[in-house]
């Protein structure tokens, strides 16, 4: 097990820091607009929020190249956007509109865009693990020089899937990284509950596959992390884990009482606010002030209140749309 | 023409397009080294090496899955299944993944995903004996061939191997031997398209796959005694082409179906919902339908025989439907 190297000067710029920063913020904003649409009755069906682990996606996104192949699960908008899919598409989709970045036939769970290189939000939990194997060997039998990432929680470690991913990417030994957000619950499970190992490592040394242990709330620390693996696999090493440990702010989806944990345990993780701790460390190093905070919280208000009025303005999908794209046109043979 | 069988003709669809197209490539448990559980991919590892015919651990689920997550990355994967009843263990991949990406994403990708897996029995009791073609033909999104003859074999292959689609390809462990005239030349036998396998005037029998064969033997002996039955194999069952069906029932006013399959909630159910629908008024019978005995397989050979329809069940079953 190897932690990720941390350096006394942050390695960062201001450019990129703020850039990093400015993404955790629009991912926050955004599902806090979301949660509010929600409780308008706006957006219908499970709707999960990823605030408080805003850091994974945005730190692990920016340690892929663009043509990495990226697929997640159900918990999906920080992912979308810190791959950077417009707002405006992803909020039209939780509306369920035309203009939705699946046309409003996916919904919150299942976000997609191949353009990106980000093949969707899955809802089955370790429904998608193996998909990746496959993007992953994909690339490898093309000779291309592309990483596929699978993204899922602690609780998923647990489901078939997830080892016989495991076991055939190293048989494979296919460019694939597996990146575990560890948030402590899956639903109202706490993980000592559900899992025979607390860390996640562990599993993935069972199956000869290195594993880093990454504090999930640390931006830098998640960009150091998926650059090294995405490194290794790159050239030649097989697959590599992450589990990057984090905290969910909120309910597992809307409407969650809660009743597994206590308000102190959430206010005590609070404290650990990716956020809050990556503004902290900005300034310390003098890279960025409070104006600059200012300006970017104005900037992804704005942009967030943008996606919602596009969302909110966009037209529902025509009738026809629920007829299309069961079967993909076929080309005529020969 | 040759006469081939059902295996090979199998395996040739396989290598004529391996070889015209990089991106095809065969994954499953002993597709490779051994050859193939049913032998149908003997061979292919000789010719195509290890980077194209690819033994995989004992793991249907990342089987079908990776072979999904292959085609969304650009490949053209066929997935070998032992058999159909260890489809079970991936059928999320196959229902949540294969069949509904397309839709669900709101027609961004597709997956051209090739997923064989014999049906079958053969003294394997309960848990080796099934047939759930009726399940993967409920799902929207997913083809479901289930060819009869070397000649569908081969040619419903070809499509689906050049299909953008996902196709669940169910051969019959009991139909590999089985030989027929297959041409020399490239063909395409394309989806949605049943066909008229013998013809006839008095009673119409719908059936696929190894059922096709109990049928036209049952179709030959009542001939001898004057009933013409019209023989029609449905090849796909999504798209299920129900016109030669409709066709055929509007000159014999009686349908029987013939399926290897359970008949509750069966292919059969949905066959004769079709025809009530749409040749109601031309029945001069209700519509019959024969399958397997509703217990689990099992073991013991005459036991096992009961259990299955056979010729004298189907020329009974017309007979009284005639009288
Ligand atoms: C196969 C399957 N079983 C159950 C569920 C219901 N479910 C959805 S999310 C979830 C918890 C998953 O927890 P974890 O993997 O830790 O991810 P997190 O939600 O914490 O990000 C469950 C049980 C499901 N979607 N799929």
């Amino acid at each position: 097990m190897q932690t990720a190297p941390r350096d006394a000067q942050l390695p960062v710029t201001r450019e990129q820091g703020l850039e990093f920063l400015r993404q955790m913020l629009l991912i926050r904003r955004f599902e806090e607009r979301a949660e509010q649409a929600y409780t308008e009755g706006k957006i219908g069906g499970f709707l999960h929020l990823y605030i408080g682990e805003e850091a994974i996606a945005v730190g692990a996104m920016a340690g892929l190249n663009a043509d990495d192949d990226v697929v997640t699960h159900y918990r999906d908008h920080g992912y979308a956007l810190a791959r950077g899919i417009d707002p405006k598409n992803a909020m039209a989709e939780l509306y369920g509109k035309a203009t939705g970045i699946c046309k409003g036939k996916g919904g919150s769970m299942h976000f997609a865009d191949p353009k990106k290189h980000f093949w969707g939000g899955y809802a089955i939990v370790g429904g998608h693990i193996p998909l990746a194997v496959g993007l992953a060997f994909a690339a490898q039998y093309q000779n291309q020089p592309r990483v596929a990432v699978a993204i899922f929680g602690d609780g998923a470690t647990n489901i078939g899937m997830f080892h016989e991913s495991l076991n055939m990417a190293k048989v494979w030994n296919v460019p694939m990284i597996i990146l575990v957000e560890n948030n402590q619950y899956g639903m109202g499970t706490a993980v000592h509950r559900a899992s025979a190992v607390p860390d996640m490592v562990t599993k993935a040394l069972g199956y000869n596959i290195p594993a880093a242990q990454v504090d999930g709330n640390d931006v830098l620390a998640m960009r150091d992390a998926m650059m090294v693996a995405a490194l290794k696999a790159r050239r030649g090493e097989g697959p590599q884990f992450i589990e990057a440990k984090t905290y969910r702010f909120r309910g597992h989806s809307m409407g969650d009482p809660q009743r597994y944990r206590t308000k102190e345990e959430v206010e005590k993780m609070k404290a650990r606010d990716p956020i809050v701790r990556f503004e902290l460390q900005l300034v310390e190093h003098e890279l960025a002030t409070q104006d600059d905070f200012a300006f970017l919280r104005n900037d992804v208000d704005r942009v967030a209140s943008e996606a919602v009025e596009f969302a909110e303005t966009s037209p529902f999908p025509d009738p026809s749309e629920l007829y299309s794209d069961v079967f993909a046109p076929e080309a005529s043979n020969g | 023409m040759a006469e081939k069988s059902y295996r090979d003709a199998i395996k040739d669809a396989l290598r004529e397009e391996m070889k015209r197209d990089e991106r095809v490539f065969i994954m499953g448990e002993e597709v490779g080294v051994w050859g193939g559980t049913y032998a149908v991919t003997r061979g292919l590892h000789d010719e195509f090496g290890d980077k194209r015919v690819r033994d995989t651990p004992i793991a249907e689920a990342v089987i079908v899955g990776a072979a999904i997550g292959a085609a969304m990355g650009g490949l053209r994967p066929v997935a070998e299944l032992m058999t159909i009843n260890f489809s079970l263990v991936a059928i999320d991949q196959i229902v949540n993944n294969a069949s509904k990406m397309y839709y669900m994403f709101g027609g961004q990708f597709n997956c051209p995903v090739v997923i064989r897996t014999p049906a079958g029995w053969g003294q394997l009791a309960a848990t080796h004996s099934q047939s759930f073609e009726a399940w993967y033909a409920s799902l929207p999104g997913l083809i479901v061939a289930m060819p009869g003859t070397p000649y569908d074999a081969k040619g419903l292959l070809k499509s689906a191997l050049r299909s953008n689609n996902p196709v669940m390809f169910i051969e019959h462990a009991r139909l590999y031997g089985v030989t027929g005239q297959v041409p020399d030349g490239e063909y395409f036998v394309p989806f949605g398209k049943s066909d008229v396998k013998r013809a006839g005037k008095d009673v119409t029998i719908v059936t696929y796959s190894r059922m096709l064969h109990v049928s036209l033997a049952a179709a030959a002996k009542l001939a001898q005694e004057g009933i013409e039955a019209e023989v029609i194999d449905l090849r796909t069952l999504r798209p299920l082409d129900m016109n030669p069906v409709i066709e055929s029932v509007k000159k014999t006013h009686r349908a029987l179906i013939v399926e290897e399959d359970w008949v509750s909630c069966g292919m059969g159910a949905e066959i004769v919902a079709r025809i009530a629908k749409d040749a109601f008024d031309y029945l001069d019978a209700p519509v019959e339908r024969l399958g397997a005995i509703e217990v689990p397989m099992p073991y013991s050979k005459p036991l096992e025989l009961m259990a299955l329809p056979e010729e004298k069940h189907v020329i009974a079953a017309v007979k009284q439907m005639i009288a």
